[in-house]
C-alpha cells in the first residue's frame, strides 16, 4: 500500500488536503478560517482531478509544429473543467464573504457559536 | 518523481495545516496565499499552463485580495481597535 | 432514606441520565438563557429539607422539588465545566472523524489506477478525439480554449453567468441604499462601510507604482485574453489579471477617479452584452452544427491571431465578465457601491 501511495503522490497529497480542509472546517470556529478550509478543500480536488489527466512524458495541449498525434498531448479534459471550477470558487468565496460581513456588523463577532446563541437570543426576545 | 515535486507537495500539507494552527487571522491568510502560489507551481509541474495562469490571478491574486479586504471591514488587523473582539 | 436519595440526584451519573432524558435542545435552551439572563437563585436544600418535615408535604411535590434542584445543577455544569467538557469532545470527535476520512481516501487512491500512465480509464475515445480532431474542427492551437470554448461551450456559458449572478448576489448584500435626498439610508451603517478614510490621500509611492504598473498590467491582460486560442490563458485568467489593474488603480487613485469610467451602468451593459453575444452566437452555431449545416464562420489559418472562429470574439466576452465581476467585488467590499 505505500508503495502504492507513493506512486501516486499527487492524489495522496490532494486527499490528504482534503481532509485537513475538512477538519478545519469542523474544528475552526472562526468564520473566516472556515472559508479558507472551504477554499482548500475545493482546491485538493483540483489537483486531484488534474493529477489524473497527466501523462509521464507528454507536453500541454498546445499544438506545436502542426502535431495533432494522441501520444504527444496529455489529457485536455480536466484541464477544462478545472478551469471553470476555479473560477467559480472565486465567486462563491466572494458570497460567504459578503455573509460574513453583514454577519459581522449585525452580531459583531465571527465565532459562529456565539452568532448562533446571540441569534437564538433574539428569536426568544 | 523529482524532488522539486515532494517538497511541493510537502510544503502545500505544512500551509494547510499553517491555516489551523496560526493564532493571528492575518497570518493565516497569507500562509493561504503561500499555498495558492505553490500549487500554480504544482499546475504547471503538471503540464497544465492554463490552469497555473488562471490559479496564480485568481487564487493568489484576487481571492487573497477579497479575504483582506474583509479582514479591514470586521476590524481584524492589527491596530484597529477592534482587533481582540475579532480574534476571538 | 431521603438523604440518601438526594445523594444520589447530585451525582453525576443521575445528571447524565436527567441530561440524555431532556435532551440536547433543552441544553442548549439553557445556555441561551444563562446566558440571556442571571441564573436563578440556588434554592437551599436543608432549608428545604425543614420546610418538608415541617408541612409534611407527600412525595409527588418533593420530587417536583428535587428535579428543580437537579435541573439548577445541570444549568451550572452545562455553562462551567460542561461546555469545556463538550468542547473537547466535539473537537477530538471532529479529529477522528477527519482522520478516518483520510484513512478511508487514502485507501481509494492505494487502488487507483498508476498515476502518469497512458491506460487510465479517463484518457479514452473522447480525448483522441479532441487531440487529433480538435486543430481541425475548432481551428484553436490551445486545444483545452478549443474544448471549453467550442465542444463545451454551453458549461463555458453556465459559468459566466454564476459569475454574473454572484456579482449581483454580493451587490444585494453589501450595497448602502440611498434615501429620496440621495444620501446613504442608515448613516451609521454607511459610515462603518464606507472606508474611504483609509485611502492615502496623494501617496507618492503607490501613485507612481501604478501609473507604471496599470498599463503594463493591463496590457498583459489584453495580451493573455487575445491569445487564448493560441497560447495558455484565455477568458478567465486575461479577465483576473484586467481586474487586478483595475483594482490597483482604484487603490492608487480613489474611488472618485475610478467611479469616472466606472459605473454600475457600465457594468450592466457590458455584462449583458457579453452574456448575450455569448449566448445568441453559441445559439446559432449549435443551431447550424445541429442541422449539419455550415456556419459560416471562417476558421482561418491555425497560428493567426484571427483565427479559429468565435473562440476569440467569445473569449473576450467571457473575460469581461470575468474584469466587471472581479471589480465589483473588490468595490462593493470597500465601499458598498461603485
Amino acid at each position: 500500500m505505500w508503495q502504492a501511495l507513493y506512486d501516486n503522490l499527487e492524489q495522496t497529497v490532494a486527499v490528504i488536503l482534503f481532509g485537513i480542509g475538512f477538519t478545519i472546517l469542523l474544528l475552526q470556529r472562526n468564520l473566516i478560517r472556515k472559508i479558507i478550509g472551504l477554499n482548500i478543500m475545493s482546491t485538493a480536488t483540483y489537483l486531484f482531478l488534474a493529477s489524473m489527466g497527466y501523462i509521464e512524458g507528454r507536453k500541454a495541449p498546445i499544438v506545436t509544429d502542426g502535431v495533432t498525434d494522441l501520444a504527444a498531448y496529455i489529457n485536455p479534459i480536466p484541464a477544462g473543467l478545472v478551469l471553470t471550477g476555479i473560477v467559480v470558487s472565486v465567486s462563491f468565496t466572494g458570497i460567504m464573504l459578503a455573509l460574513t460581513v453583514r454577519l459581522y456588523r449585525r452580531y459583531r463577532t465571527l465565532d459562529i457559536d456565539q452568532i448562533a446563541l446571540l441569534a437564538k437570543g433574539e428569536d426568544m426576545a | 518523481m523529482s524532488f522539486v515535486k515532494i517538497a511541493l507537495l510537502g510544503m502545500l500539507i505544512v500551509c494547510a495545516l499553517g491555516v489551523s494552527f496560526t493564532r493571528n487571522l492575518l497570518t493565516s491568510l497569507i500562509v493561504y496565499m503561500a499555498y495558492s502560489l505553490m500549487m500554480a507551481v504544482i499546475w504547471m509541474l503538471l503540464e497544465s499552463p492554463d490552469l497555473a495562469i488562471t490559479e496564480a490571478a485568481v487564487g493568489a491574486g484576487i481571492t487573497s485580495v477579497l479575504f483582506f479586504v474583509t479582514l479591514k471591514k470586521i476590524h481584524a488587523i492589527k491596530g484597529d481597535k477592534d482587533h481582540e473582539q475579532a480574534q476571538k | 432514606m431521603s438523604k440518601r436519595r438526594s445523594d444520589w440526584e447530585q451525582r453525576p451519573q443521575a445528571r447524565f441520565l436527567r441530561w440524555m432524558r431532556d435532551g440536547y435542545g433543552a441544553l442548549d435552551d439553557q445556555i441561551t438563557t444563562s446566558i440571556s439572563q442571571p441564573a436563578a437563585p440556588r434554592p437551599d436544600q436543608e432549608a428545604m429539607e425543614a420546610h418538608d418535615i415541617l408541612v409534611g408535604t407527600h412525595r409527588h411535590e418533593r420530587e417536583l422539588a428535587l428535579d428543580r434542584l437537579a435541573h439548577y445543577d445541570l444549568q451550572n455544569w452545562a455553562n462551567t465545566r460542561g461546555r469545556k467538557v463538550l468542547g473537547r469532545l466535539y473537537a477530538v470527535l471532529a479529529l477522528l472523524l477527519g482522520l478516518i476520512l483520510i484513512y478511508f481516501l487514502l485507501n481509494t487512491v492505494a487502488f487507483m489506477p498508476r498515476f502518469a500512465s497512458a491506460d487510465v480509464p479517463a484518457n479514452n475515445e473522447v480525448i483522441a478525439r479532441y487531440v487529433e480532431k480538435g486543430l481541425e474542427e475548432t481551428g484553436a492551437i490551445n486545444i483545452v480554449a478549443g474544448m471549453i470554448l467550442d465542444y463545451r461551450a454551453f458549461d463555458t456559458l453556465g459559468e459566466s453567468t454564476v459569475l454574473f449572478v454572484a456579482a449581483c448576489a454580493v451587490l444585494i448584500l453589501l450595497r448602502i441604499d440611498l434615501d429620496d435626498h440621495g444620501q446613504p439610508m442608515q448613516q451609521l451603517i454607511a459610515e462603518e462601510s464606507d472606508d474611504r478614510h483609509y485611502e492615502p490621500k496623494n501617496d507618492r509611492i503607490l501613485q507612481g507604482s501604478a501609473m507604471v504598473l496599470t498599463p503594463i498590467i493591463l496590457l498583459f491582460g489584453i495580451y493573455v485574453l487575445f491569445n487564448g486560442h493560441l497560447g495558455p490563458g484565455g477568458g478567465f485568467s486575461g479577465g483576473a489579471i484586467l481586474s487586478s489593474g483595475l483594482i490597483l488603480y482604484l487603490n492608487a487613485f480613489g474611488f472618485q477617479k475610478a467611479g469616472r469610467f466606472f459605473t454600475y451602468k457600465i457594468f450592466m451593459w457590458v455584462s449583458f452584452f457579453s452574456l448575450g453575444f455569448y449566448g445568441v452566437a453559441k445559439a446559432y452555431s449549435f443551431y447550424m452544427g445541429a442541422n449539419g449545416l455550415h456556419s459560416g464562420i471562417p476558421l482561418g489559418t491555425p497560428g493567426a491571431i484571427l483565427s479559429s472562429g468565435l473562440i476569440m470574439p467569445l473569449n473576450i466576452a467571457v473575460g469581461l465578465v470575468v474584469a466587471c465581476t472581479m471589480y465589483i467585488f473588490y468595490a462593493l467590499f470597500r465601499k458598498g457601491g461603485l
